[in-house]
């Protein structure tokens, strides 16, 4: 009983401690991001005001794109690699992030939803 | 002096809309006064020919080889506009094509074939010049090596009856981009020519923000748009957003034409970016041509040549070629 409540007490401590880097400031939020034919996943992703949040943004097939104007992302998304980005959303509102490297027949529908609190 | 023709004098455009493109009806007035008879005169100087009337037509986003529930009818509609341009009294001297011309494909043997069949339909106008340029579906995949093998280059300039026309390629880096390589070739283009020629340019995506959430932007559009941004005569004809806009910003007008196989909603209305359904009733709704037409009697008309005027004539409830049909005697 006395080992269950202490693994319960490091799970609870977990994402406090993995959160902190070596220096021990806080590491921001991240965010894994897939995209494929044709759909990013998860599909909406939600952030809050003022937050900085670190976006983990990969392809699993072909190069995609990731375009959103007002957090001022434009990049491209080359399978084999993982891009790394920063974001500190200073609005709030409801945002569609788009792939704007043209990936096929479905590509005009291939869409994350961005929700900042 | 200050030349007594303003900016908008060279390119009279008017007419009717009725979906798909336009005819666009080129009446400079030049002849009409000293002033624009001067004018004319170095243009011809400049560019080689004096400005003279003539029409055109723009047609967009035919998507060959498309089949789906937004519109199960193929290339009904793109080959009832070849008809319907065939039919009109006035024959077009150019047909502008403004991308996506095929729907892509997979398999480069397909979308080859569906680039045969579009120049097989297209080669039924009687008209005397068809120019392309390709949208993403055409050259997104392969960075336009088919469009090239089988429509030329993607971005070209050309000169027609003193109009200058450009061929921006905004797709072939995949990305909605003309990249700073056609920039530079543009401003090169544009060196030789008098600030007051007038320029038709053409391309698939529209060269300013007007949905980029929807992927209706260009990336560099404001480099193009500020190598433009000393020619008093601009007119800009895009597709990709398969429905009527009209933009006037600086000495441009930018202008979409519909498309040949579905529509989008206004975005404006908040609804999703999804194609209108395909209504069996009146499978050209929101499809058609857009006629864009110069009166004749105006060739002769105000001897002050001062503005061109912009004014198009909504079919009513927009019914598309059926419509067009039916009044195209009056065209």
């Amino acid at each position: 009983m006395k080992t269950a409540r202490i693994l319960a007490l490091l799970l609870l401590l977990a994402p406090a401690v993995t959160a902190r880097a070596a220096n021990g400031a806080e590491e921001p939020r991240t965010i894994a991001i897939t995209a494929k034919r044709f759909e990013f996943v998860p599909s909406t992703i939600t952030l809050k005001k003022g937050e900085t949040v670190k976006l983990v943004v990969k392809s699993e097939d072909v190069t995609h794109g990731l375009f959103i104007r007002t957090l001022k992302i434009d990049t491209d998304l080359t399978p084999g690699e993982t891009q790394q980005i920063s974001v500190t959303p200073q609005t709030a509102g409801t945002f569609t992030a788009i792939c704007h490297h043209f990936c096929g027949a479905g590509h005009g529908n291939m869409k994350l939803t961005v929700v900042v609190e | 002096m200050k030349d007594p023709v303003d900016r908008r004098t060279f390119m009279k455009i008017a007419g009717a809309s009725i979906g798909v493109g336009a005819l666009f009806h080129v009446a400079p007035l030049l002849g009409a006064t000293p002033g624009g008879r001067r004018i004319a005169a170095l243009l011809g100087k400049e560019n080689g020919e004096a400005p003279t009337p003539f029409s055109f037509v723009q047609l967009s986003d035919t998507h060959v080889g498309f089949s789906g529930p937004p519109n199960p009818l193929g290339t009904q509609a793109f080959e009832q506009a070849v008809d319907m341009i065939n039919g009109l009294k006035e024959r077009p001297d150019l047909v502008l094509f403004t991308g996506d011309l095929t729907h892509d494909s997979e398999n480069p043997g397909e979308h080859a074939d569906r680039m045969r069949l579009f120049q097989k339909i297209a080669g039924r106008l009687k008209v005397p010049l068809i120019k392309s340029v390709p949208g993403e579906h055409d050259a997104g995949l392969d960075g336009g090596k088919l469009f090239r093998e089988n429509f030329g280059e993607t971005h070209y300039s050309f000169d027609h009856r003193g109009v200058h026309f450009i061929a921006l390629d905004n797709v072939s880096l995949a990305k909605p981009n003309v990249g700073p390589e056609q920039v530079a070739w543009l401003k090169k283009d544009l060196a030789r020519f008098p600030v007051t020629a007038p320029i038709v340019v053409f391309t698939h995506r529209p060269l300013f923000d007007l949905r980029p959430d929807w992927e209706w932007f260009t990336g560099d559009g404001d480099e193009v748009m500020n190598a433009l941004a000393p020619y008093e005569n601009v007119t800009v004809l895009y597709g990709h957003i398969h429905r009527e806009h009209t933009h006037t910003e600086g000495h441009a007008t930018h202008i979409a034409a519909r498309s040949l196989i579905f529509a989008f909603p206004d975005p404006e209305t908040g609804v999703p970016k999804k194609p209108i359904p395909f209504d069996p009733k009146k499978p050209f709704q929101n499809l058609g041509l857009r006629v864009v037409h110069e009166p004749g009697a105006r060739a002769g008309g105000p001897p002050r040549i001062e503005e061109v005027e912009l004014t198009l004539r909504e079919f009513s409830g927009t019914v598309g070629i059926q419509q067009l049909m039916k009044e195209g005697g009056s065209l």
